[in-house]
């Protein structure tokens, strides 16, 4: 496969956003990465939209032809790509793959969740589709009783406490006050967590992501084309993707996502890197416990000490190594199918020193993890600087 | 719920029936098609589980699932069979505060929800604590 690198992202303002529809939201985030690309849409050969599920949100299908054509890019080929939450990296993926196999030069990678046109019961039951329908939903399951079972048997195994998940959402809560971009912009307290409404025992209120639009996009292009159009490319070292069962009952741990190490292994070996040479990293923190597993299983630290780690600080901005400088989908928001690229979006700023307030000092090399449900899809990708 | 989406799996729903590998001897809960280690290889016979096992991990819900409004809170349980594979479940009979990972379970035949006040009922297996 060729090099790929991204040359332009562009992000939505992430929130409840009731007076913007769908198509104006990926228009907008389409255009801000257009623009930040500087080419035309003349140059673009192919279009990859992730989306988990606009059929529940908003009743539309078909939404790789209504994204082309009110971008003005029919009769490029658009394609929908679903993996529930991980959509948007599996999306970024697919135009990766197009664009190193030689196919095309120039691909978007989009993502998208229009989420509050339906009332927020809707909207969770929906979520909850990614889940087991027959033996997970239909005895009783939730989306966050699922990652609660994980946390529970978390605290069980490595004697994780509800403190340390909760600073998880109190520093992405820190980070997201410097992101414009993010729907909370204001500071939590570990006791704010702790005494906030009971979801699913032991996960709160604060412990969760929440409901969200926003739109995400990508331009990615050949790395000998981006060097001819930017000063400032970012490579994709590495990709990796993994499945898992889709139900928890039929995986071998439940405090480890097998995908995500699966995923990480390969897109590690990939880029030629090992987990100590990232400099920062965004993961999938759709609850507090799913990041704390995550800085486990993507070994930035030992299996079991992802809470006493984030609790001392380790993953805060000026810590060993950052997570979730942009707030996460804790803090930033969390619209599913637009996760994925929205994650590489914050990544793509840091390498090029365009974070502001939250950059990390002299990021090279960052990684972006994004998981579809409780664990059946992870995608992983590593980014470096290409100047 | 379609009534055939439901109806189609009472076998192994009211009698908690799985698979059994006449190949490597694994038994599979829920039912597949395919052993996942044998693939063609495999023989797969419907066997019929022990109902016993243990909580593996619990949580105890507040915000219900749909459907399941009126019982909260609810413990959402994975339980580990004695005869090897998990299940989803929740406990029932019990005060949410007293279930503990490690605790022993027996597997209860129970009215799990009903479409709408003329719609299917639905039943299936929850868990209940074997107090000693």
């Amino acid at each position: 496969m060729r090099d790929v690198a991204v040359i332009g992202v562009g992000l939505t303002k992430f929130g409840e956003l009731w007076d913007v529809s769908f198509r104006e939201l990926m228009m907008e985030a389409g255009a801000r990465a257009i623009e930040n690309s500087g080419i035309d849409g003349k140059q673009i050969g192919a279009m990859y939209v992730g989306n988990m599920s606009s059929g529940q949100f908003i009743r539309q299908e078909h939404i790789s032809s209504i994204v082309a054509d009110h971008a003005g890019l029919v009769p490029i080929p658009s394609t929908r790509v679903e993996g529930a939450c991980a959509s948007g990296g599996l999306a970024l993926r697919q135009a990766i793959i197009d664009v190193g196999s030689g196919l095309h030069d120039i691909v978007v990678a989009a993502g998208i969740e229009k989420m509050t046109d339906v009332l927020a019961g809707v909207a969770t039951g929906a979520l909850a589709t990614a889940a087991d329908q027959e033996w997970e939903v239909f005895v009783g399951a939730t989306f966050p009783g699922l990652y609660a079972l994980m946390a529970r048997r978390h605290m069980y195994e490595f004697g994780t406490t509800e403190e340390q998940m909760a600073a998880v959402a109190v520093k992405n809560h820190r980070n997201a006050c410097f992101n414009t971009c993010a729907q909370y912009q204001m500071e939590i307290t570990v006791d704010d967590v702790m005494k906030s409404p009971p979801v699913t025992l032991p996960l709160k209120l604060l412990d969760c992501s929440p409901i969200t639009d926003g739109a995400a996009c990508a331009i990615l292009a050949s790395a000998e084309k981006a060097r001819k159009l930017t000063d400032t490319p970012v490579l994709v070292a590495g990709t990796g993707q993994a499945s898992d069962a889709i139900s928890l009952h039929s995986r071998t741990s439940l405090t480890s996502l097998q995908a995500t190490i699966e995923a990480a292994r390969k897109a590690y070996k990939m880029a030629g890197v090992k987990p100590d040479d990232i400099d920062l990293a965004e993961v999938h923190d759709c609850f507090t416990i799913a990041e704390i597993m995550a800085i486990e299983d993507l070994e930035f630290c030992k299996k079991g000490e992802g809470g006493k780690v984030t609790e001392q600080g380790e993953t805060a901005i000026g810590g060993r190594i950052p997570v979730n400088t942009s707030g996460g989908l804790k803090g930033k928001g969390h619209p599913v199918g637009a996760t994925g690229i929205a994650q590489v979006v914050e990544i793509v700023q840091q390498l090029r020193g365009e974070a502001g307030k939250r950059q990390v000092d002299g990021a090279e090399i960052g990684l972006a993890h994004n998981v579809g449900g409780s664990g059946g899809t992870a995608v992983v990708h590593v980014l470096r600087r290409g100047d | 719920m379609a009534v055939p989406r439901f109806w189609r799996e009472i076998p192994n729903r009211y009698n908690l029936v799985g698979a059994r590998c006449g190949n490597c001897n694994k038994i599979l809960f829920p039912p597949r098609s395919i052993c996942p280690f044998c693939r063609r290889m495999g023989k797969l016979e419907p066997y019929r589980l022990k109902r016993k096992g243990k909580v593996f991990s619990y949580t105890v819900v507040h915000v219900a699932a749909e459907g399941f409004e009126d019982q909260v809170p609810y413990v959402l349980a994975i339980i580990e069979l004695e005869d090897g594979p998990s299940l989803t479940a929740q406990i029932t009979d019990c005060n949410p505060d007293e279930v503990k990972i490690g605790d022993e379970v027996e597997m209860v035949f129970r009215r799990m929800g009903e479409e709408s006040q003329d719609g299917v009922i639905y039943y299936g297996f929850k868990g209940r604590l074997i107090k000693p």
